[in-house]
């Protein structure tokens, strides 16, 4: 059997955030915690689309945990890191738990568009709640780690480190997870559905666990960038921020769960430079790197290290 | 009949004007071999795709060892131990030959209990009380298909798509076992090979098979007993010498005239 290098290759990326994150400047700090953040989004999205499923409202579950965190310090003023992930991924997977009644009988562009429509939903809520700052969102306490709160100069090595560690553990048990019988369904699902339910399972069961560990992944990322850019707002469950995910986890592929986190992290690169490059046309910039990296790499930059003969 | 473990009674099943099974009745005995034959549309794979759940008969009622599974779900039936290949391969098109076997094991595997998120090694296939991996090497071995191990399942020959299709379906080791058409789409000189290898493999495994067939030289020399269709009847059963020597059988099926 082939070494599975997976668990090794996250534990590197652990270590190297961990060895060099003193030396490094904030502001790549701050794109490389708010890559763990869309990473873990990305993770989750990626194993939908291993079962064929494109969700277009991801940002549902990252701005529903990114508000549980917030509302973690503004209702019981607890800025805990930990804390703040955990309950972002507990929030957005009871929430996804009940919708997945909904939307596991769908597949394809009604999926899709469904599940925009319920991320639309929570972003029509909460520009309209004047509670929780409609539009102009609010602001989340001073990041603390177990009770701890760091100096201004290590705050973002210290919530990068724990998000890193957070973000990097949940792709190797997603790894884990892939292998499992019900993980192996996923492709399973996506090649065919009738065959899945005449071998005795059922898919619609497999999608709804999937989509709950989707959700959860992208609420414990939106509880990271909650506490990582220290603000939210009901932009985070726009649909333009659902489609920035896809568009990383298109870029990245499917082959692995280290990929997302790659994807995110040059998507944030490339993003941020575009926009200080030129702050009035970034996106055709960005668009332009993009569609460059599609054309040349069709199946995610993850197909890169397959063509550098990785086995992984 | 003795030890009859499936049951057909009285099925009936319409699809507006066209009557796909006028009251069929069939007790099928444990560990027999029964061929189904019959033109293009007399009802053949109606009556299976009645038996594993995707349609539903109109009237009458179906039990498998005295237990009514006539309303459940394929999945369910599936479950209990009644298992069907497909007349056109229904695989895994985007994985490989052992991929897509570990699919159909790790469903064993759920379906008996093992092989959660949180169990620990290397989980035990039900009734084979070995690693999936090991399992799947042994099935594919005794398929012949071991040489296709890591080709991609889209890119099989036809006879080893039929063959892997049929070892799926074999993986949960089916009590009963429904075989639509086994050789259709099969060069003729694959055909004997692909039955003796599944006939082999049902034997071994101790399964009542039901397989629907064309050919009449396949049916004659697999089967033990024959069910024609026509018409959405079944207008003879009895051994295939019986059957394939019957006048209304010659004529509506085989295609002989008898001479009057």
């Amino acid at each position: 059997m082939k070494r599975d290098r997976i668990p090794l290759i996250l534990l590197l990326i652990f270590i190297l955030v961990m060895a060099t994150g003193p030396f490094l400047p904030q502001w790549f700090l701050f794109i490389l915690t708010l890559s763990f953040a869309t990473g873990l989004v990305a993770l989750g999205l990626m194993l939908l689309l291993r079962a064929g499923l494109v969700s277009f409202g991801q940002a549902l579950y990252y701005c529903a945990g990114a508000y549980a965190a917030g509302a973690l310090g503004r209702y019981l003023k607890v800025g805990d890191i930990l804390a703040q992930m955990a309950l972002g991924g507990v929030a957005a997977a009871i929430l996804a738990l009940v919708l997945g009644f909904l939307l596991a009988k769908y597949r394809g562009i009604f999926f899709g568009l469904l599940s925009l429509a319920l991320s639309m939903i929570l972003y029509g809520l909460l520009v309209k709640s004047e509670a929780l700052g409609s539009t102009d969102g609010f602001n989340i306490l001073p990041s603390t780690l177990f009770g701890v709160r760091p100096g201004a100069d290590w705050v973002r090595y210290v919530v990068a480190v724990t998000g890193g560690a957070v973000a990097l553990g949940c792709a190797a048990l997603l790894h884990r997870f892939l292998a499992t019988p019900l993980g192996r369904l996923a492709p399973a699902i996506k090649d065919n559905e009738i065959r899945v339910e005449y071998m005795g399972a059922s898919a619609r069961r497999a999608i709804h666990v999937m989509y709950v560990v989707a959700a959860a992944l992208a609420g414990i990322g939106g509880g990271l960038a909650a506490t990582t850019v220290g603000h939210i707002d009901p932009d985070m469950a726009y649909w333009t921020t659902s489609g920035e995910f896809i568009f990383i986890t298109i870029l990245s592929g499917t082959g692995s769960v280290v990929a997302p986190f790659i994807g995110a992290f040059i998507f944030g690169a490339i993003h941020s430079a575009a926009y200080d490059l030129s702050p009035n046309t970034w996106q055709m910039s960005l668009g332009s790197a993009l569609l460059l990296l599609i054309v040349f790499l069709p199946e995610g930059l993850w197909s890169l290290f397959r063509k550098l003969g990785w086995q992984t | 009949m003795a030890d009859v473990v499936l049951d057909a009674k009285n099925l009936c099943k319409r699809f507006g004007a066209v009557t796909a099974a006028d009251s069929i009745n069939a007790g099928i005995e444990k560990d027999s071999v029964v061929g189904l034959i019959g033109t293009n549309g007399a009802g053949k794979t109606t009556f299976i795709n009645m038996i594993t759940g995707y349609l539903k008969p109109d009237t009458g009622a179906i039990t498998y060892q005295g237990r009514e599974i006539t309303r459940l779900a394929p999945r369910e039936i599936t479950r209990l131990g009644i298992c069907r290949s497909f007349q056109i391969p229904q695989l895994y098109a985007s994985l490989s030959v052992e991929e897509n076997m570990l699919v159909a094991l790790g469903v064993v595997l759920s379906n008996g209990g093992r092989g959660g998120f949180f169990s620990r090694g290397r989980p035990l296939v039900p009734g084979y009380e070995a690693p999936a991996e090991e399992v799947a090497a042994h099935i594919l071995e005794r398929f012949g298909l071991a040489a296709y191990r890591e080709r991609n399942a889209q890119v099989l020959p036809g006879g080893v798509r039929k063959l892997l299709d049929i070892a799926l379906t074999m993986a949960a080791k089916p009590k009963i076992l429904l075989l639509d058409e086994p050789t259709s789409g099969v060069s003729a000189e694959e055909k004997f090979g692909i039955m003796e290898r599944v006939m082999l493999a049902a034997r071994a495994e101790g399964a009542t098979v039901l397989f629907v067939e064309h050919d009449m030289e396949v049916v004659s020399r697999f089967a033990e007993r024959v069910l024609a269709f026509y018409d959405g009847r079944v207008i003879a059963d009895a051994a295939p010498k019986a059957v394939l020597a019957d006048p209304e059988v010659q004529r509506y099926v085989v295609g002989i005239h008898a001479q009057d």
